[in-house]
C-alpha cells in the first residue's frame, strides 16, 4: 500500500543494488526480494528494497491500449 | 519510458474519462467502487481525478491504510518502547502523530526519547551496526509490500549476528481484510486492488471477489493507472463478467513475487490480529516464527499492547470499511482535525478523513 | 490531542501552528499594527526615507550542509526578506547564541561564510551580540539576524495589490534547500546533486525593476515551500490563485528524491527562489528578465490569479483540480 519509486539498476554488489532514479540521484536498495535482477533492469523500490521488475514493453502496451480508446462513448 | 509523465498525460486522461462516462451511461445505475489502498486514496485525491468521473460513480476508501488500522494499544506499546533506556526507536514517519492515551511518538520525541524517522528496515539495521551500544527497535507496520523487506532485514541481522536490532510486529495482511469488507461491508460493486501489494501477492488471493460477484482490477498509482482501472472495472460490470484483472501490467504479474513470499513465510507465520474498526480477524497478521523469535521486540523487552476502547463518537471503524463517509462522523472537523486527531483516519496522510480534509472543500478554508 | 504545556516541533514549521503561537503567546504581549500585517519585512516611515526592517531566527540543524550553512542562511534569509519588499538590503545585525564547548574553528568558518554572503548580498553587518549558554543547549548555535533596507521611491509591493488577471512567476527550481538540509541531517546520502540554493535574491528583484516591470508582490518560499507562500498570498489578498502543476520548475532528481522520501516538493523549503505576482501582460517579459540572471535560469509562469473565493487551486498534471491546503506542522515523510 505503498509508495514505490521506479529506477534503473546500474550496479550490483552481492545483495545490494545501486539504483539510478534520474537527474543524478542514485541510492542503494536491497535486492533480497529480486535475486535474479540484472544490471540494466528497471525496478520498483519500496522502503529500501526492490520489490518488482518493471517491464518496458508492458508499459508501452498499456499506453497503446489507452491511446486506442475512442472518445466519448464506447 | 518509466518517466512519470507518460502516465500523467492529460489528453489520455481525458480520453479515459470520456470512456468512463460512456460506460457509466450504459450501466445506468449508481456504482460504488472501493479503493482498498491508502496510497490509492491519496493518489486519487492528489491528482484531482474525482472531478473527471461521472456523477453516479462513488469512490469509497477501504481499510488499506496500515497506520489507520493499527490499534491504539500498539501505539502505546511503541511509546513505551521509546521510553526504555538505551533504545533508539525507528518508525515510518506516518506513525509519529498517531494518537494514543499515552501520547504520540512525536510527543515522546519532544520529551527527549530517541525516536527516529526511518525510511527502510535496511537502514535501521545499518544504524544498529553503527551504534552497538543502542538497542534499535523498529515499529513494524505495513502490508505485504513492506513485510518482505522486514523479513530480509531480520534474516540479514541473524546471519550477521547483530544483537541490537529488533522489530515490534504490527504487520497485517490484505486478503483477510478484503474478505471482511465483502462479508460485512456495504454493496461494493468493484475493487481497485493495491498495485504494490499485488506485485508481491499476485492475483490468486483475490479469487473470492469475483466469486462474490465483485469486479476487481489491480491498479498502479499514476493518474492514468487509476482511470484505466476504473474503466476496466466498468467494462467488467457492463459485461456482467466480474473477474480479477491486472491494469498495472508493467509492475504486476499474476504469480506475484514468489521469492518475496518465501522470505515472508520463512521469518513469519500467520497469527490473529486486531484491526481498528474491524475487530480481530483470524490469520490476518503475522508473528515471528520461533527460530526468529529473538528479533521480536515485544518478546525481547516484554512489551504488551493493551486493549483500548475506541474514543466515544469516533467512527473510524465504519469509515475504514466504507460504511460511513468522513463527513458523517460527528467528530470530523470539530474535535478531530489533522492537527488534533482523535482517530488515525485523520492522522495518517492516507487516512480517508485526512485525505478528505486536505483535498476536499473543508480543508481549503482553513487558516 | 495536543499537549498545550509544551512547544512542539510543529509550532516552528512556519504554517498554521506557528501563526497560532505568534497570535496566542507573542502578539498578545507585544503585538501592534506593524506586526499584525505579517509581511516579510515591515515598512518603516522615517521622514525622508522609506525603510524595510525584518528579523529572522536561524536554528537550522545541521549547521553545515551542501550548498550552505547557518551563517549564509542568516545573511541571505534576512536580505531576501527585505528584497521581497522591494528594498535594497543595507545593514544587518547578528545575534549569536553559542553553546559552551562549541568548536572555535567551526565558528570561524561560519563567520567567514557570513562575510562572503554579506559581500554577495551587498550588506554590512552593523551590529552584533554574542551569548554563550550551557553545553548541550542551543543545538550548538542559534543566530538571529535583523536587517534594514531602503525602499526606493515608486516601489509598492504588497499582496493586497494582487488581482484577477495577474500571473504568478517562480524564479527557479523548488525544494532544493529543504532536501539538502534533510539529507545532511538524516545522513540520507542523496549525493552531490543535492545542494541548498541559498543565495541573495536582490539581483533578480533589481533586474525586474530596472526593466520597468510592474510587480504587485514578491515572496520567497522558505519553510513550507511554494505552496505555503501561495496560500499566504491568497489569504493576504483575498484572491483565488490557480497553480499549474506541470509548469512548476522541479528538477528530476528532486522529484525522485521527494517520491522516495514521501515528501511533496510543493511544501519543501527553498532559499534561492522567489514568487512574483505581476500583471498578466507582463509575465513573459518578467520571465525573460529573470532568465537573464544566473539565479533565474529556470524561471517560469506557474499560474494565475482568477476570479473566485480566496484560496489556491492546483491544476494537476493529469488535468484534474484540487485545493491546496495548509501544512499541518512539519512535513512527515511517508513510506506506506
Amino acid at each position: 500500500m505503498c509508495l514505490a519509486v521506479p529506477g534503473k539498476l546500474c550496479a550490483i554488489a552481492g545483495r545490494t543494488g545501486t539504483v539510478d532514479y534520474g537527474g543524478g540521484l542514485t541510492r542503494q536498495a536491497g535486492l533480497d526480494l529480486l535475486p535474479d535482477a540484472r544490471v540494466g533492469d528497471y525496478v520498483l523500490v519500496h522502503a529500501g528494497y526492490a520489490i518488482s521488475r518493471l517491464d518496458e514493453s508492458e508499459a508501452e502496451e498499456t499506453l497503446r491500449i489507452i491511446r486506442e480508446m475512442g472518445g466519448i462513448g464506447v | 519510458m518509466f518517466s512519470p509523465d507518460a502516465f500523467r498525460d492529460p489528453e489520455l486522461a481525458a480520453r479515459l474519462a470520456g470512456k468512463i462516462r460512456g460506460l457509466g451511461a450504459r450501466l445506468a445505475r449508481p456504482v460504488a467502487i472501493m479503493e482498498v489502498c491508502g496510497t490509492h486514496t491519496v493518489a486519487i485525491a492528489r491528482s484531482g481525478l474525482e472531478g473527471l468521473l461521472p456523477e453516479g460513480l462513488r469512490l469509497i476508501s477501504g481499510p488499506g491504510c496500515p497506520v489507520c488500522v493499527t490499534p491504539p494499544g500498539e501505539i502505546e506499546r511503541a511509546v513505551a518502547a521509546a521510553g526504555l533506556p538505551g533504545v533508539a526507536l525507528a518508525s515510518f514517519g506516518d506513525m509519529l502523530r498517531v494518537p494514543a492515551r499515552t501520547g504520540t511518538l512525536e510527543m515522546a520525541r519532544s520529551a527527549g526519547a530517541d525516536v527516529r524517522v526511518a525510511y527502510s528496515p535496511r537502514e535501521a539495521l545499518e544504524s544498529a551496526r553503527r551504534e552497538p551500544a543502542r538497542q534499535v527497535i523498529f515499529v513494524g507496520v505495513g502490508f505485504e509490500t513492506t513485510i518482505p523487506g522486514f523479513a530480509a532485514a531480520v534474516r540479514e541481522a541473524r546471519a550477521a549476528g547483530v544483537k541490537n536490532f529488533s522489530v515490534l510486529p504490527g504487520f497485517r495482511l490484505v486478503p483477510p481484510a478484503l474478505a471482511a469488507v465483502v462479508a460485512a461491508g456495504p454493496a461494493v460493486d468493484g475493487f481497485i486492488l493495491p498495485g504494490h501489494v499485488s506485485a508481491i501477492l499476485g492475483t490468486a488471493p483475490y479469487a473470492m471477489l469475483p466469486e462474490a460477484g465483485r469486479a476487481a482490477v489491480v491498479a498502479g498509482f499514476e493518474p492514468l493507472d487509476l482511470l484505466l482501472a476504473i474503466e476496466m472495472l466498468l467494462e467488467q460490470l457492463v459485461a456482467g463478467r466480474p473477474r480479477v484483472e491486472i491494469g498495472y501490467t508493467r509492475a504486476v504479474r499474476a504469480e506475484g513475487n514468489p521469492e518475496a513470499r518465501r522470505l515472508m513465510q520463512e521469518v513469519f507465520e500467520p497469527a490473529d490480529a486486531r484491526w481498528r474498526g474491524l475487530g480481530t480477524l483470524p490469520a490476518s497478521g503475522l508473528a515471528f516464527r520461533r527460530e526468529f523469535g529473538d528479533f521480536d521486540a515485544a518478546r525481547r523487552f516484554a512489551l504488551a499492547a493493551p486493549e483500548v476502547q475506541a474514543p466515544a463518537g469516533c467512527r473510524c471503524g465504519e469509515v475504514l470499511i466504507g460504511r460511513a463517509a468522513p463527513r458523517e462522523c460527528p467528530l470530523f472537523g470539530r474535535e478531530c482535525t489533522p492537527e488534533d486527531p482523535v482517530g488515525p483516519c485523520m492522522v495518517s496522510s492516507e487516512g480517508s478523513c485526512a485525505a478528505r480534509w486536505k483535498y476536499g472543500p473543508e480543508g481549503a478554508a482553513r487558516r | 490531542m495536543s499537549d498545550p504545556g509544551r512547544i512542539r516541533l510543529a509550532h516552528g514549521a512556519g504554517a498554521r501552528l506557528t501563526a497560532e503561537l505568534v497570535r496566542e503567546v507573542f502578539a498578545g504581549s507585544f503585538g501592534g499594527e506593524l506586526l499584525e500585517r505579517a509581511e516579510d519585512a515591515a515598512e518603516l516611515y522615517l521622514p525622508g526615507t522609506r525603510l524595510a526592517f525584518s528579523t529572522d531566527a536561524h536554528v537550522v540543524r545541521p549547521l553545515v550542509f551542501a550548498g550552505g550553512d547557518i551563517g549564509r542562511l542568516a545573511v541571505c534569509g534576512t536580505a531576501n526578506d527585505l528584497a521581497m519588499k522591494g528594498a535594497r538590503p543595507r545593514f544587518l545585525s547578528l545575534g549569536f547564541v553559542i553553546a559552551e564547548g562549541f568548536e572555535t574553528g567551526l565558528l570561524r568558518r561560519l563567520a567567514e561564510s557570513i562575510g562572503r554572503a554579506a559581500a554577495e548580498a551587498g550588506v554590512q553587518v552593523a551590529a552584533g551580540d554574542t551569548k554563550v549558554v550551557e553545553r548541550g543547549a542551543a543545538d550548538g548555535l542559534f543566530i538571529t539576524a535583523a536587517g534594514i533596507g531602503e525602499i526606493p521611491e515608486g516601489r509598492d509591493l504588497a499582496p493586497s495589490s494582487i488581482r484577477p488577471g495577474d500571473a504568478l512567476v517562480a524564479s527557479g527550481c523548488i525544494a532544493e534547500h529543504g532536501l539538502a538540509v534533510l539529507d545532511a541531517r538524516e545522513g540520507l546520502g542523496l549525493g552531490p546533486a543535492f545542494r541548498s540554493d541559498c543565495a541573495p535574491l536582490s539581483p533578480l528583484v533589481e533586474a525586474a525593476f530596472r526593466a520597468g516591470l510592474e510587480l504587485r508582490a514578491l515572496r520567497d518560499p522558505t519553510r513550507g515551500g511554494l505552496a505555503t507562500v501561495c496560500l499566504e498570498f491568497a489569504a493576504a489578498s483575498g484572491r483565488k490563485l490557480v497553480l499549474r502543476e506541470r509548469e512548476v520548475p522541479v528538477r528530476q532528481a528532486v522529484r525522485a528524491a521527494s517520491e522516495l522520501l514521501g515528501l511533496d516538493p510543493l511544501y519543501v523549503a527553498c532559499e534561492g527562489v522567489l514568487l512574483a505576482a505581476v500583471p498578466g501582460a507582463q509575465a513573459q517579459r518578467l520571465v525573460a528578465v529573470l532568465r537573464g540572471q544566473p539565479l533565474g535560469a529556470d524561471a517560469a509562469v506557474i499560474g494565475r490569479v482568477a476570479e473566485g473565493p480566496a484560496g489556491v487551486e492546483l491544476e494537476t498534471a493529469a488535468g484534474g483540480r484540487r485545493r491546496l491546503s495548509w501544512l499541518e506542522g512539519e512535513p512527515l515523510p511517508r513510506i506506506c
